[in-house]
């Protein structure tokens, strides 16, 4: 994968896949909208941006690894995969049905592109440290890139992984928080004292900066130098609004298990500046969760 | 069995490059050796087991052959989720020694014991779940598990275990080591003692108490508990009249609660059986291991009589 194209390009593509992930959850009736909504440029700007990876050879022992360790927000990575090219469109159209690949969360060798499943919280960092650490000790140069959710930054592995991969002198991992500022049910900052949370990681002893996670610009560019002239991981503190991209969903956290009714699709679509969708007859809301 | 597990592990990196050494903060000084012999495939995990345990699923995903090493309790019930999630659902071939496991560290009190953690582990799909008798089957039970595809779990024991077998058994995962009698010879024994772990000693003691009042028993090493190894357990369920499980565990979800489910469902082989482990408690006494063991019954001479008694009713029914 070449950094060839744009951030306006970027921004497309990020606008389709947002349309993507809405009509995935009211079609399937799937809920975590809002954290998939938040989660989008991240990666985007990642798979169009950063990523080492052929999608025709995604089990290329020298690919780069990108991780979504915060699994409830699968649909947004089923979209950029299938963006990419790991899959076709027809795993995406049935998404989350009886016997379909791609379930509400990732489990393991699902389809290509997947390298973990993670729906259980505050495992895709210590997996991706040993990820790391086997390039180190074979001397190969991919990286690893783990996307987190700020919630998930409530389990306690996170935070071991985070004590010992500068001791290990990771610098080819690459740790991206999508800090929407909420969990499952109340804001991230009163639920835990999360805040300062990039100061967190770099008493931790990373190399931690913030970037606005809406700003594909800011997204490359700091996914660009890795491994980091630092000499350590690097954690990217992105500040992102859950349910983005919809005026009517953002940082309300009621879309974390919202299911959106076909007039909503209308809407969000017609917000995103997307042509009008087709919304299959019978669709929508349906689940109770 | 840790210096025999250190020792082995150290010659087989030697030849098997794929293999990478972990540990939580212990054995000061027991990996030198490895660490001289292999400087980048040995690693401190500090005291954080489960990010161990995770770390170790990630460099199995990348073609390594990771051994994580800590104390048997912290490893494993601090662990389980890590387990079942990233080595088991993962299904990659990382293999987890614990030890001082059972009740090995019985001075150190009860957050040091680990006489359930068989029980959580082996209800675990693909995982091995191995407990050897002495340092020569330490080394066995390791080979076989760096040749395995699935993740293994072995409980080993401290220092300064009776050594039983005079040189390396062949040693298969799933399959148990015949140590006396039970060879089909033509005359069957009354009873089959099948022991797991460090409780093979006390089994061969056994079998010569009740040998010298004249009760022939066969005694199998049995030392993983999962894969069960069902071919000798129907020979032993078909010939002997009565069966015992010996372990240095609960009674409920080891070796022997395992074979209580394998026998339900199975109700034409005769014989009975006898689990003996530890209670269904928390030990709150202060001793070493052998009144730990005491206490809980596991010697000869209080286990002797136990299985006399279950002949005779096997005899009055019949």
């Amino acid at each position: 994968m070449e950094c060839t194209e744009t951030i306006s390009e970027l921004a497309a593509v990020s606008a389709r896949l947002r349309g993507e992930v809405i009509m995935m959850s009211h079609r399937a009736g799937t809920p975590h909208l809002g954290s998939s909504l938040s989660v989008v440029d991240i990666l985007v700007a990642l798979y169009g941006a950063a990523l080492r990876i052929d999608p025709k050879a995604p089990e290329d022992p020298l690919r780069d690894r990108a991780i979504l360790s915060k699994g409830h927000a699968a649909m947004a990575l089923y979209a950029v995969l299938a963006e990419h090219g790991f899959f076709g469109r027809e795993l995406i159209d049935t998404f989350a049905t009886h016997g379909a690949a791609l379930a509400e969360q990732p489990s393991p060798h699902c389809a290509p592109g997947v390298e973990l499943a993670t729906g259980s919280l505050g495992h895709g960092l210590p997996i991706s440290l040993g990820l790391a650490l086997a390039a180190k000790i074979r001397g190969q140069a991919y990286r690893v890139f783990t996307v987190l959710s700020d919630g998930e930054c409530n389990e306690g592995t996170v935070w071991e992984g985070a004590l010992l991969a500068p001791a290990l002198k990771l610098d080819n991992l690459v740790v991206i928080v999508d800090y929407n500022k909420w969990q499952a049910t109340g804001r991230s900052e009163e639920v835990t004292s999360l805040s300062p949370l990039v100061e967190k990681w770099r008493a931790f002893g990373w190399h931690a900066q913030e970037v606005d996670g809406h700003d594909l610009a800011a997204l490359t560019g700091a996914l660009a130098t890795v491994p980091h002239p630092s000499g350590k991981p690097l954690a990217i503190i992105a500040h992102t609004v859950k349910g983005k991209g919809v005026s009517f969903m953002e940082d309300d956290n009621n879309w974390h298990y919202r299911i959106p009714k076909a007039s909503e699709v209308t809407a969000a679509f017609l917000e995103l500046g997307l042509p009008a969708p087709v919304i299959p007859a019978g669709s929508g809301p349906k689940k109770a969760h | 069995m840790r210096n025999a597990f250190a020792e082995e592990i150290t010659a087989l990196a030697q030849t098997d490059e794929r293999i990478v050494l972990l540990a939580g903060d212990i054995g000061n000084r027991l990996f030198d050796r490895f660490k001289e012999a292999c400087p980048n495939r040995f690693y401190n995990c500090g005291i954080a087991e489960a990010n161990m345990i995770g770390l170790a699923a990630g460099l199995a995903m990348a073609g390594f052959r990771p051994v994580c090493y800590t104390i048997a309790p912290f490893l494993t019930y601090r662990c389980v989720e890590q387990i079942r999630v990233d080595l088991c659902y993962h299904h990659v071939p990382v293999i987890l020694v614990g030890t001082g496991s059972g009740l090995a560290y019985a001075s150190l009190g009860a957050t040091h014991h680990s006489c359930e953690e068989m029980g959580m582990l082996r209800l675990l799909p693909h995982l091995n779940v191995v407990a050897p008798a002495d340092s020569q089957e330490v080394r066995g039970a390791l080979r076989a598990s760096l040749q395995d595809p699935n993740p293994t779990y072995i409980r080993i024991g401290k220092k300064g275990e009776p050594v039983v077998h005079p040189s390396v058994p062949a040693f298969t995962l799933g399959k148990a080591i015949p140590m006396r009698g039970g060879h089909g010879q033509g005359e069957s024994d009354e009873v089959a003692l099948l022991s797991t772990g460090v409780m093979l000693p006390t089994a061969l003691a056994l079998a010569d108490w009740l040998k010298a009042r004249d009760i022939h028993a066969s005694v199998h090493s049995f030392h993983t508990v999962k894969p069960l190894d069902e071919n000798t357990l129907h020979r032993a369920f078909s010939t002997a009249s009565v069966v015992a499980t010996l372990e240095e565990h609960s009674v409920l979800g080891g070796l022997g609660g395992s074979l209580a489910e394998w026998k339900a469902d199975r109700p034409e082989l005769p014989a009975r059986l006898l689990r003996f482990g530890t209670a269904d408690e928390f030990l709150h006494k202060t001793c070493d291991t052998e009144e730990a063991n005491a206490h809980f019954g596991l010697t000869p001479e209080a286990l002797g009589p136990r299985i006399q008694q279950a002949l005779a009713a096997s005899l009055n029914v019949t």
